[in-house]
């Protein structure tokens, strides 16, 4: 038998049918469903006369809109949304689940947060599976294997009427990243620097596989946050073959396999990885050593520079489209052509999102923060944990207490501040340390400028009140 | 849809991002009608004339650079410029997610040669039946009124499906035999995977 990839192989187990055309009918193991992309979609099933194919294979939750301020009073008693859209779909996610049978975790169930935080929590996400999700960002759960991948609304209502896709074969990437991480770089500084090398379009058609001694040295929720991510650099999935870091995740949680089946799912999930001799269609190696602790300075994810760096300058650029883009850019976000990172003044920072709001990263923020306080610049800074079980354990180990301390607010978990559907927003203008995936205009709200990073640089933001080097605020290297 | 002629939204920007094509406010809506009122709001303020110029208005095609549709998965944009009239969107890429989403809503994504977008938006800034552009499924090429013939590239499954009409739920459901025929491999091969909750 040919040698395949890890995609391949996880492909050639769902396809269902294929066509002379070159698409092919998968099937779908695991479907997330929150409140923004799904109400058109159960229309159409209603409309259609159509049941949910597969209620045991689905899970609700709403995550977008919730606002992550309290969400009961001191008597237990639900505090309405504010927001009449917002409420009225998150009340259309709840009928909804309601009539098609579908698991639901509500607002106030410690389980809710955000899918990509709560899928493998849960252990819903499992290696080999393939997952959708109306939702960009569903390239997460790629970390444990899991062949995953945002879908459009209409996607949605294909899945849960079929279990199905009919869909093309992506061609395949491997990114490596060899050798050992410097000190102070984290997860989000190595897919910024994934970003800035193939760009924001030079994923598109592929899915990628990151392989490599520093990928492999990295937890489940370092791989969580580099997954998350590769839609940034527009590949359609990102994949981590599942290994004994992914297999010590898993065991235990809520839906993961137990006992005899348990041993037989980890002995088929050591199979799940690329053959020795498989060929991808694209192959990119970086040197850990060469990635540095990161910022953006533009408005998408590969406008991206070491925080020692600086704005690049527009002289420097010779292509006329791509000096006006970085012109635009750099105008948007209110900084001149080659100012130096440090030098940048910060008044928000947001800490949380799909990519940056587990437990590891609420630690990592921690730790800088641990004894120190917020600048007297900073005009807000919230901590938002990706799911209920997050946030207690992060109280559990009195995390919240040093967030508190610093001058941050504690907040109920959702997608927050991440892309302004709730009412965490940065105010026009306003400049935020932020810990979330895309800094494209307007993203954190209208003319809101936003700064990517990991949570340790955020934090070390918050406290100087400019964008700061996290090295300088953690103990020397081990 | 086979042929699809007018005039064209002269684009061109590279890396546009769904959240410039429709703000995250329209994302609250639970129909999939009327989001054209708040298409490319965003790129309107700042500063790219092209969506507010009357001459432009109702264009049923759009030039646009590398990488149109990335970021968010949200279908909105797809119903955003189906609301505005726009059938055939043309750049050297596009997102995976966009194209999908679009073509489910009948909008052609024409992936085309990079070369071709300085002369196509040369065409599409043209005043009159010189600013015209003609999309041709059949043929799979766009053409422009001096004659100039752009090939574009299309799967040949959605091509079937945007000549033809489309209801591949219906199509998928045909099929429902392989279907529970996979379910019953699962169920028996990797039972960890035929029940979640």
């Amino acid at each position: 038998m040919t040698a395949r990839t890890l995609y391949e192989k996880i492909w050639d187990a769902h396809v269902v049918s294929s066509r002379d055309d070159g698409t092919s009918l998968i099937y779908i193991d695991r479907h997330l469903v929150h409140e923004v992309s799904s109400a058109q979609a159960f229309e159409g099933l209603r409309k259609a006369g159509l049941p949910v194919r597969r209620t045991d294979l689905t899970l609700a939750m709403p995550d977008h809109n919730v606002p992550t301020t309290p969400r009961v009073d001191a008597s237990g008693a639900l505090i309405p949304v504010e927001d009449p859209a917002s409420a009225a779909q998150l009340a259309a996610l709840e009928a909804n689940v309601a009539e098609f049978g579908v698991p639901f975790f509500t607002a106030t169930s410690p389980e809710q947060g955000i899918v990509h935080v709560v899928g493998p929590e849960q252990g819903f996400t499992l290696p080999g599976c393939t997952l959708v999700c109306g939702d960009s960002h569903t390239a997460a759960h790629g970390a444990l294997g899991a062949l995953a991948f945002g879908i459009g609304t209409t996607e949605v209502e294909h899945v849960l009427a079929t279990q199905t896709l009919r869909m093309a074969r992506s061609k395949s990437m491997e990114i490596r990243v060899e050798g050992r991480l410097g000190h102070g770089v984290s997860a989000k500084d190595v897919i910024l620097a994934v970003i800035a090398r193939i760009g924001v379009g030079g994923g598109i058609g592929h899915v990628i596989e990151y392989r490599g001694s520093a990928f492999e040295g990295m937890t489940i929720e370092e791989r969580l946050t580099v997954s998350n991510m590769s839609i940034e650099a527009g590949a359609r999935a990102g994949l981590f073959a599942p290994d004994e870091t992914t297999f010590a995740y898993l065991k235990g949680r809520p839906m993961a396999p137990k006992g005899e089946q348990w041993e037989r799912a980890v002995a088929h999930w050591r199979t799940l990885r690329s053959d020795d001799g498989a060929v991808f269609d694209k192959s990119v190696v970086i040197d850990a050593a060469e990635i540095a602790p990161s910022v953006t300075w533009g408005t998408n994810p590969e406008q991206v520079v070491a925080i020692t760096g600086a704005a690049p300058k527009l002289e420097d650029i010779a292509d006329e489209g791509r000096r006006a883009a970085v012109a635009r850019a750099l105008d948007y976000m209110g900084i001149a052509p080659g100012q130096a990172m440090e030098e940048v003044a910060v008044d928000h920072v947001f800490i949380g999102s799909c990519t940056n709001s587990r437990i590891e990263d609420l630690r990592a923020a921690a730790k800088v923060l641990e004894g120190r306080h917020l600048s007297e610049r900073i005009q807000s800074a919230i901590v938002v944990p990706g799911s209920g079980l997050v946030k207690l354990m992060a109280e559990a180990e009195g995390l919240d207490r040093i967030f508190l301390d610093a001058g941050f607010e504690w907040r109920e978990p959702g997608c927050s501040a991440c892309l302004g559907m709730n009412p965490d927003v940065i105010p026009p203008l306003g400049r935020c340390a932020s810990t979330s995936n895309r800094n494209f205009v307007g993203r954190q709200g209208p003319d809101a400028r936003t700064h990517l990073m990991s949570p340790a640089m955020a934090a070390a933001a918050g406290v100087a009140g400019h964008l700061a080097d996290v090295r300088d605020y953690l103990g020397e290297t081990a | 849809m086979t042929v699809v002629e007018g005039r064209a939204y002269p684009l061109g920007l590279a890396n546009v991002d769904t959240d410039q094509i429709i703000g995250s406010d329209w994302l609250k809506t639970i129909s999939k009608v009327g989001l054209g009122a708040g298409a490319f709001d965003a790129l309107r303020e700042s500063g790219v004339t092209v969506f507010g110029d009357p001459r432009w208005k109702g264009a049923p095609l759009l030039v646009a650079g590398a990488n149109f549709g990335c970021g968010s998965s949200r279908e909105h944009a797809a119903w955003a410029i189906a609301d505005i009239g726009i059938r055939v969107v043309i750049a050297p890429s596009f997102s995976d997610i966009f194209s999908s989403n679009a073509f489910k809503n009948g909008i052609l994504t024409a992936f085309v040669d990079e070369a071709a977008i300085a002369p196509l938006m040369a065409v599409a800034q043209n005043d009159g039946a010189a600013g015209t552009l003609k999309a041709d499924l059949i043929e799979q090429v766009i053409e422009t009124p001096d004659g100039q013939r752009w090939p574009f590239r299309i799967d040949s499954f959605r091509r079937a499906c945007l000549i033809d009409g489309l209801d591949e739920i219906a199509l998928t459901r045909g099929e429902d035999d392989a279907i529970s025929a996979h379910e019953a491999r699962v169920a028996t091969a990797e039972p960890w995977l035929a029940g979640a909750v």
